[in-house]
């Protein structure tokens, strides 16, 4: 009798700090991310830092202004929604609504194993099937970024669509309209709130890829000219001059990381609120 | 004159008989009911006339099912069909938009462009739905909000805004309180005249209440048929005699 007592309160104690794990490690990355950033935001300054146009770490004095570099992480991640949320939608309405089940046995998988691409295999791809159309630039970003936010836009939509209650669908159908219009005009109103979290952990997606974006988008740490010129993403700052940057470079790389990190969790939080506000 | 004539109708899903050898002709502007136990066919028969039952996967059909003198499962639009037969569902089944988008939504479907054209319509729908009253001042705040017996009126305004000829409903007090439930049958008598309505209610009284005609199913079969007064007095046939005493069901 105590020997059982005694392990379930091991049992306990073991998931418990299971549980903790994760929240610790959490702690940890947002202790040590702002504990080195934000000495350098202070020493740069906010401002300069924020809204400073101009990039240059190893003139004398350095200038370390990241706006190219928000403005073009917000630019790839506008491109990839605009690319990857209306073909991620109709995707999700054709595997929930019309999909033959043979088909989908196979489509399934299918968007399933686009998620599980390492994303240097995606920029791989983006190097040697869109580069040469579109060449180093943004838009071969938006495209590619695009291609990789579709399996969270599909998942989250198609559950989102699947949760609609069947009688909306056949209310529609009573009144004579369409399958697809009952679809477009029902079905997918009612699955609003999910269909926009799904957009939203696609932005996340979107804005903290860095490996296949710094293959494909030039890269140049400059305001972004055209859609057809390159870019620099702030995931791409830290990457490529990381490894070697010292001193206030270093820092100011860091300091990107935190800025890159507050944007993210704007992000879980409106997923959060999304989510939550159901009914 | 009878909005539907159905002939020796047999329905399977998959290998089970869900309806055998039927045959019943409805007459319009009356309030026809069918009555009998859960499973018995009663809402499946409700189905086939607007071709709901299309929806469901294995579903086969024989026999003949005419409106006003038309095969409805022949060389008839299905959606043009269910303009002409509208259906309101055991739960109520409001869109979640606003009252006036979900009154809006049929006749919109059907090519109602003009802003007040639509206007008119909504108005009239819900006059006609003993609601009008109620929601007039709130027809931009969603259907949702409604309480169920508003919401199935809601419902009935719904499908009386593609102006039907004919209207089904399948148990559609079964979710609603007594008072709600006294409110929609009120309304279908003032409706009668005007449509021909089929009514499916596990509810004898409600039967005895408000329609003109039964029909009285068991186990796939369509056992009895004529008017309400007589067969609710002096029922032909001994089963339909049982149900309605109770002695099953």
């Amino acid at each position: 009798m105590e020997r059982t007592q005694l392990i379930e309160k091991l049992m306990h104690a073991v998931f418990f700090i299971a549980a903790c794990a994760s929240i610790f490690a959490v702690g940890l990355i947002c202790i040590f991310l702002f504990a080195n950033g934000l000495p350098a935001l202070k020493e740069i300054g906010v401002g300069d830092f924020l809204l400073g146009k101009s990039w240059k770490p190893s003139d004398t004095p350095p200038t370390f202004g990241i706006l190219p570099m928000i403005v073009g992480s917000l630019y790839v991640t506008a491109g990839a929604l605009i690319i990857g949320v209306p073909m991620g939608i109709l995707t999700a309405v054709f595997l929930a609504k019309s999909c033959p089940p043979r088909m989908y046995r196979l489509a399934k998988p299918a968007t399933n194993l686009l998620a599980g691409i390492p994303s240097v295999v995606y920029g791989f791809f983006g190097m040697s099937a869109i580069v040469p159309l579109t060449g180093n630039s943004i838009l071969s970003a938006c495209i590619l970024l695009g291609i990789m936010i579709l399996p969270t836009v599909i998942a989250i939509s198609e559950s989102a669509l699947r949760a609609v209650p069947a009688q909306y669908y056949e209310g529609a159908l009573a009144l004579g309209a369409g399958h697809y219009r009952s679809i477009f005009r029902v079905v997918l109103p009612a699955a609003k709130s999910g269909v926009l979290a799904a957009a939203v952990l696609g932005i996340g997606r979107a804005i903290g890829e860095t490996m296949a974006v710094i293959m494909v988008a030039g890269n140049q740490a400059r305001m972004p000219v055209s859609m057809f010129k390159g870019i620099r993403t702030m995931t791409a700052n830290i990457v490529i001059e990381m490894g070697y940057a010292s001193g206030l470079h270093r820092d100011a790389l860091i300091a990107t990381g935190v800025v890159l990190f507050v944007f993210i969790l704007i992000i879980n939080l409106s997923f959060s609120a999304l989510t939550r506000r159901k009914g | 004159m009878n909005c539907f004539d159905i002939e020796n109708l047999d329905l399977f899903y998959r290998d089970f008989q869900a309806l055998k050898d039927v045959n019943i002709s409805i007459p319009t502007n009356e309030i026809t009911a069918f009555i009998g136990p859960s499973g018995c066919g009663k809402s499946t028969l409700l189905k086939t006339m607007n071709r709901m039952n299309d929806l469901i996967e294995g579903c086969k059909i024989e026999g003949t099912v005419k409106l006003f003198e038309e095969n409805i499962y022949e060389n008839m639009d299905v959606s043009l069909l269910r303009k002409r037969v509208g259906m309101v569902f055991q739960k109520p089944n409001p869109f979640p938009m606003s009252i006036y988008d979900n009154i809006a939504f049929g006749p919109r479907t059907h090519g109602v462009k003009k802003r007040y054209d639509l206007d008119e319509l909504v108005e009239q729908s819900l006059k006609k739905a003993a609601i009008w009253d109620e929601v007039k001042d709130r027809l931009k705040k969603p259907a949702l909000g409604l309480s169920g017996g508003q919401q199935q009126r809601l419902c009935i305004a719904r499908a009386l805004a593609v102006n039907p000829e004919v209207l089904l409903l399948d148990e559609p007090t079964s979710a609603l309180d007594p008072i709600s439930t006294g409110k929609i049958e009120e309304l279908l008598l003032t409706l009668k005249g005007k449509y021909s309505i089929i009514i499916v209610t596990h509810n004898m009284q409600q039967a005895a209440r408000i329609s003109d005609r039964t029909a009285f199913f068991l186990l796939g079969e369509m056992v009895e048929y004529g008017q309400t007064e007589q067969m609710f007095a002096m029922p032909h046939n001994k089963r339909t005699e049982d149900y309605i005493t109770g002695r099953f069901g």
